[in-house]
């Protein structure tokens, strides 16, 4: 089971729960399996079937290039960060 | 090298680390190069955009009649002339706003946003009948209050500046209009209760104003739009694939329609991503049926491109007795300009990430305000944090009464570290850093001179990866030409080739780097980010194994043997079980052409493992106690490179860097008049550093090998420019006791305080 | 439209003739006129040194200089610093030195240099920095410049 960590602004939407385990081989999975425990999550991470333009996954500390198709381990961390660029 | 600069190298290789001259270099110091402003086209016309005199304000109607009679005039377009004019909210659906900001960036329809936004353009013979037609466009305009400050912005009764924008809080939309367009938040850990077991708490607020880029060469595009509906453009950016994607949507026109011709850049640091010039160029080649060039004064360069973002903070830190921290947190917003995209979320992932400890807060706003729209400025949004973060543990430092080196190494981010927006940090080289600059002979010296002192702060820039490609084609005679979509601002056609000639095995020299067009090379992102050397490296690296894995097939079909019993090293193939059988790459070229033609390898990468890098910077300041004037005295570098692929070009990103951070720190800044006018666009009023306002800018490279990377190479461009200010605020404070908490600390500011302590 | 002036040069030691409108600057002149784009504009207000070009044997910043007033007098630009043999030692010094990132300012600063060091061999890093302190770089922070005009002056400390 990856161990995804709900971010800080969603968390009133999971009842305050940090971290969950969540099955799931790639990231839309782990999402649908979000959604399931916690209805309501996936709008908010989701936008037109892509993570949101500011958002970005993080599996295991590396942003995710293929956003939902990206796969994650059976051990994977899960992270929705910042999406960012440089200059 | 000199002493003054040193690499702390522990693995060396053939090619990379050395400091080969650059393929460009020729070109560059005979004035042959060709930049955007240098373009020629037969039939070439020139364009002026007439911009808004007003910071905010409504445009009742243009009147381009006068303008359009003048003789030389061939074209002249406003916001009705692009595709969004045409286009309805039905067709558009969720996508309204989002064109509509990118439409009106380029020319506004309804409103116009900041001093300098453009309103209407004109191409016409040569630039001085442009530019007289501008002075015949009527604009009717219906001024508005404006605001340019980031915090009286986020005010419930400041001025709007987009009736539908609201704020956006991770998806969750706010109940009515604001100038803030998002927020976000992080918290690792429990910072309540950190604080509560801290014995030493700060917390102090800061602000910076807004600075500019400040490349030396403005902005410029060239467009021909054929009659067979092909556009071509000429330009100056840092990512061709940048300006074909912006003006493929702003023009509503398929990418194969576009073909984005790169020239030579004359700097960029972030601020030439955006595509200002060339959506307006070309729709100005298309109505006037020829090509048109259009150049951005210096003025135009100031108050319509870049600049970075002006920022407010409110930094908290604790720690125990001991130097431990046990909690932080920061609230920060940035002005986004005109519309929403300030690199906010960047501060907030950057501000800790030299820090571990167990509970930190990061929020963050980004706010619109009727300044242009920020650009991207070198590690966007670190500089900031950092300014806040490292002077807030300066002071914790002080009252502790621990050595700030010391303080660092107690709390330094490491292999395993957890960030506050989550992730885990892999192999990275801050405690390498810090040691470094603990025993490094500036650390040893004290600070020379009356009223000195010296500051040290650290820096941390996550670095990115993304797409790049290259094709390697082999020659007959054995040299190899190296295509790439990586435009080549210091030094990267060197540093690329220099990664396929190791791992090639080949001499640098006979690899031949370009940079091509985007009808050339298949999808490359922008030269930024840190990201070139890494992953356009990958790319050659990748592209330089499919070669070698051909060249081993012609020799075993030359040998008659299996492919397997045949390897590449060292720049040659070798039979492995027959010494006889070997032949060099230029041998094993020659006899291309006979056993099936040339051999090309090519790659596309979409990297991960781009590497962390982090920096410690020491700064020696003298504070003119009558003027306020700093002087800067003394100033190294310290910096993770992984591995300096061309260790010159590192030192100069280094140097380059800092450089920007102590203009950033002590002279520059945009000054906004009571309506929101910026009062400086030139560079005798905006004053960025000069040679003789300068120390040399030492340096120490330190490598700690990117395990993503073959060679080890993490990017270096960005991370130089985030600890000058605070390096040169804690100088400062050494040096008279001040507290600087405003950037820039101009001689103003510093007398300011020093009369404020004195009593007046 | 202002009329057109005859103007006659000698630029790189050969005798030029243009034509120009009164209001173009040399700058312009050079790179539009005379197709000469070795010399940059940076601000077109003299306060980068971008557009540094020699003439009588002064620096000068040509954004500053009118076309016109080119009459009958010698200019040298980065055209002509190199020779058919090879490049000038500044040039050599630059490329050797990493001196240069993206470029745009180097014309102005060999100019500038060579200036200097025709007319001080042995200037040293202070002179060096206070002479170029006209001609603005934002990529090196100056440090690969100095030390590359270092390289080629003659001063005893290195």
């Amino acid at each position: 089971m990856a161990k995804v960590y709900i971010p800080t602004m969603l968390q009133t939407l999971t009842g305050g729960v940090k971290q969950i385990e969540c099955q799931g081989r790639n990231v839309r999975q782990i999402i649908d399996g979000l959604e399931a425990q916690y209805p309501g999550i996936k709008a908010r991470l989701v936008e037109d079937g892509e993570i949101r333009s500011n958002l970005a996954v993080a599996i295991d500390g590396d942003v995710a290039r293929m956003g939902m198709l990206e796969r994650v381990g059976e051990t994977s961390e899960v992270h929705f960060v910042p999406a960012i660029g440089g200059g | 090298m000199t002493l003054s600069n040193q690499v702390l190298s522990e693995v060396e290789y053939n090619v990379v680390g050395k400091r080969p001259v650059r393929p460009d270099g020729v070109d560059k110091v005979t004035g042959r190069a060709q930049y955007g402003a240098d373009v020629k086209l037969t039939g070439l016309l020139h364009a002026k955009v007439l911009r808004s005199p007003h910071p905010h304000a409504r445009i009742r109607s243009i009147d381009t009649g006068k303008a359009e009679a003048l003789p030389g005039v061939k074209a002249v377009i406003t916001a009705k002339d692009l595709p969004f004019a045409a286009l309805s909210r039905e067709e558009l659906g969720g996508d309204y706003n989002r064109l509509k900001f990118a439409s009106d960036h380029m020319l506004a329809s309804d409103k116009v946003l900041y001093k300098g936004h453009p309103v209407a353009a004109v191409a016409a013979v040569n630039a001085h009948v442009a530019e007289s037609a501008l002075a015949l466009i009527e604009v009717d305009y219906e001024p508005l209050e404006a605001v340019v400050d980031v915090r009286a912005a986020m005010r419930d009764d400041a001025p709007l500046l987009h009736a539908e924008l609201r704020t956006s809080s991770m998806g969750e939309i706010g109940d009515k209009p604001s100038n803030v367009a998002a927020h976000l938040s992080y918290e690792k850990g429990d910072v309540e209760q950190g604080f509560g077991e801290a014995d030493v708490v700060v917390e102090r607020e800061l602000t910076t104003a807004s600075v500019h880029q400040g490349y030396i060469e403005p902005h410029n595009s060239t467009a021909f739009w054929n009659t067979d509906g092909q556009l071509n453009l000429w330009t100056s950016t840092q990512g061709a694939f940048a300006v074909r994607a912006a003006v493929a949507d702003v023009l509503r026109l398929p990418v194969s329609r576009i073909k984005v011709t790169p020239m030579e850049i004359g700097g960029g640091f972030g601020g030439k991503i955006t595509a200002y010039l060339d959506a307006i160029a070309a729709t100005l080649s298309q109505k006037a049926g020829a090509p048109v060039k259009q150049l951005m004064t210096r003025a135009e360069v100031f108050e319509a491109s870049g600049p970075a973002p002006g920022s407010w903070m409110k930094v908290k830190v604790g720690a125990k007795n001991d130097g431990r921290l046990t909690a932080v947190q920061l609230e920060v917003a940035m002005d986004a300009g005109a519309y929403p995209g300030s690199p906010v979320m960047q501060a907030m992932t950057c501000a800790f990430a030299c820090y571990d400890v167990e509970n930190g807060k990061v929020d963050g706003y980004d706010v619109v305000v009727n300044k242009p729209k920020t650009a991207a400025y070198r590690a966007p949004g670190s500089p900031q944090a950092a300014f806040g973060v490292e002077t807030v543990m300066d002071e914790l430092c002080q009252q502790l009464g621990l050595d700030p080196i010391d303080f660092r190494l107690l709390n330094a981010a490491k292999e395993g570290t957890r960030r506050i927006e989550g992730p885990v940090a892999r192999r990275i080289g801050f405690v390498e850093c810090l040691e470094a600059a603990r025993d490094h002979d500036h650390y040893r010296t004290p600070p020379e001179g009356e009223n000195s002192g010296r500051g040290v702060a650290a820096g941390y820039w996550m670095n990115r990866g993304f797409q790049s490609s290259c094709v390697i084609t082999v020659n007959f005679d054995g040299t190899v030409s190296l295509i790439m979509g990586s435009v080549d601002i210091g030094g990267t056609r060197a540093s690329i080739a220099q990664q396929a000639a190791e791992t090639l095995g080949i001499a640098y020299e006979d690899v031949k780097p370009m940079v091509v067009d985007t009808d050339s090379i298949g999808f490359t992102f922008i030269t930024g980010g840190s990201r070139t050397s890494f992953a356009t490296g990958l790319a050659a690296i990748e592209a330089a194994e499919s070669v070698k894995a051909q060249m081993v097939s012609r020799a075993a079909k030359i040998w008659d043997a299996a492919e397997d019993d045949v390897e590449y090293a060292d720049g040659a193939v070798r039979h492995k079980s027959d010494p006889e059988l070997r032949l060099g790459f230029k041998d094993l070229a020659r006899q291309l052409a006979t056993t099936g033609g040339t051999v090309a390898g090519q790659s596309n990468v979409d990297p991960a493992g781009e590497g962390n890098s982090y920096a410690v910077h020491l700064a020696d300041v003298q504070v003119d106690p009558d003027t306020g004037k700093t002087e800067v005295t003394r100033y190294t570098a310290i910096q993770d490179a992984g591995k300096a692929v061309h260790p010159s070009y590192v030192e100069g990103q280094i140097q380059g860097g800092a450089v920007q951070g102590i203009g950033w720190a002590l002279n520059e800044e945009y000054y906004f008049d009571n309506s929101g006018r910026m009062m400086n666009p030139t560079f005798l009023d905006y004053r960025m550093p000069t040679s003789l306002d300068l120390p040399m800018i030492d340096t120490v490279i330190v490598e700690v090998a990117n395990s993503g990377h073959p060679y080890g190479v993490r990017g270096v461009g960005e991370v130089p420019i985030v600890p000058p200010m605070a390096a040169i605020a804690n100088g400062i404070h050494e040096a008279t006791g001040l507290r600087l908490r405003s950037l820039p600390m101009t001689p103003g500011k510093i007398l300011e305080e020093q009369w404020e302590r004195n009593g007046g | 439209m202002p009329g057109v002036v005859h103007v006659q040069a000698k630029i790189n030691g050969e005798d030029t003739n243009f034509l120009c409108e009164p209001r173009q600057s040399l700058l312009e002149v050079l790179r539009d006129v005379l197709g000469m784009t070795g010399t940059k504009e940076g601000c077109n207000d003299g306060n980068c040194g971008a557009c540094t070009v020699v003439l009588d044997g002064r620096i000068v910043d040509s954004c500053l200089v009118l076309g016109v007033e080119a009459q009958g007098r010698e200019v040298q630009t980065i055209e002509g610093m190199a020779s058919p043999g090879g490049l000038h030692p500044l040039q050599q010094s630059f490329l050797e030195n990493a001196a240069l990132q993206c470029g745009i300012c180097t014309p102005g600063f060999l100019l500038a240099s060579r200036a200097l060091l025709d007319a001080e061999p042995d200037a040293d890093e202070g002179r060096i920095r206070h002479w170029l302190a006209g001609n603005l770089c934002r990529c090196t922070g100056y440090d690969k410049i100095v030390r590359a005009v270092i390289q080629v002056s003659t001063a005893p400390e290195k």
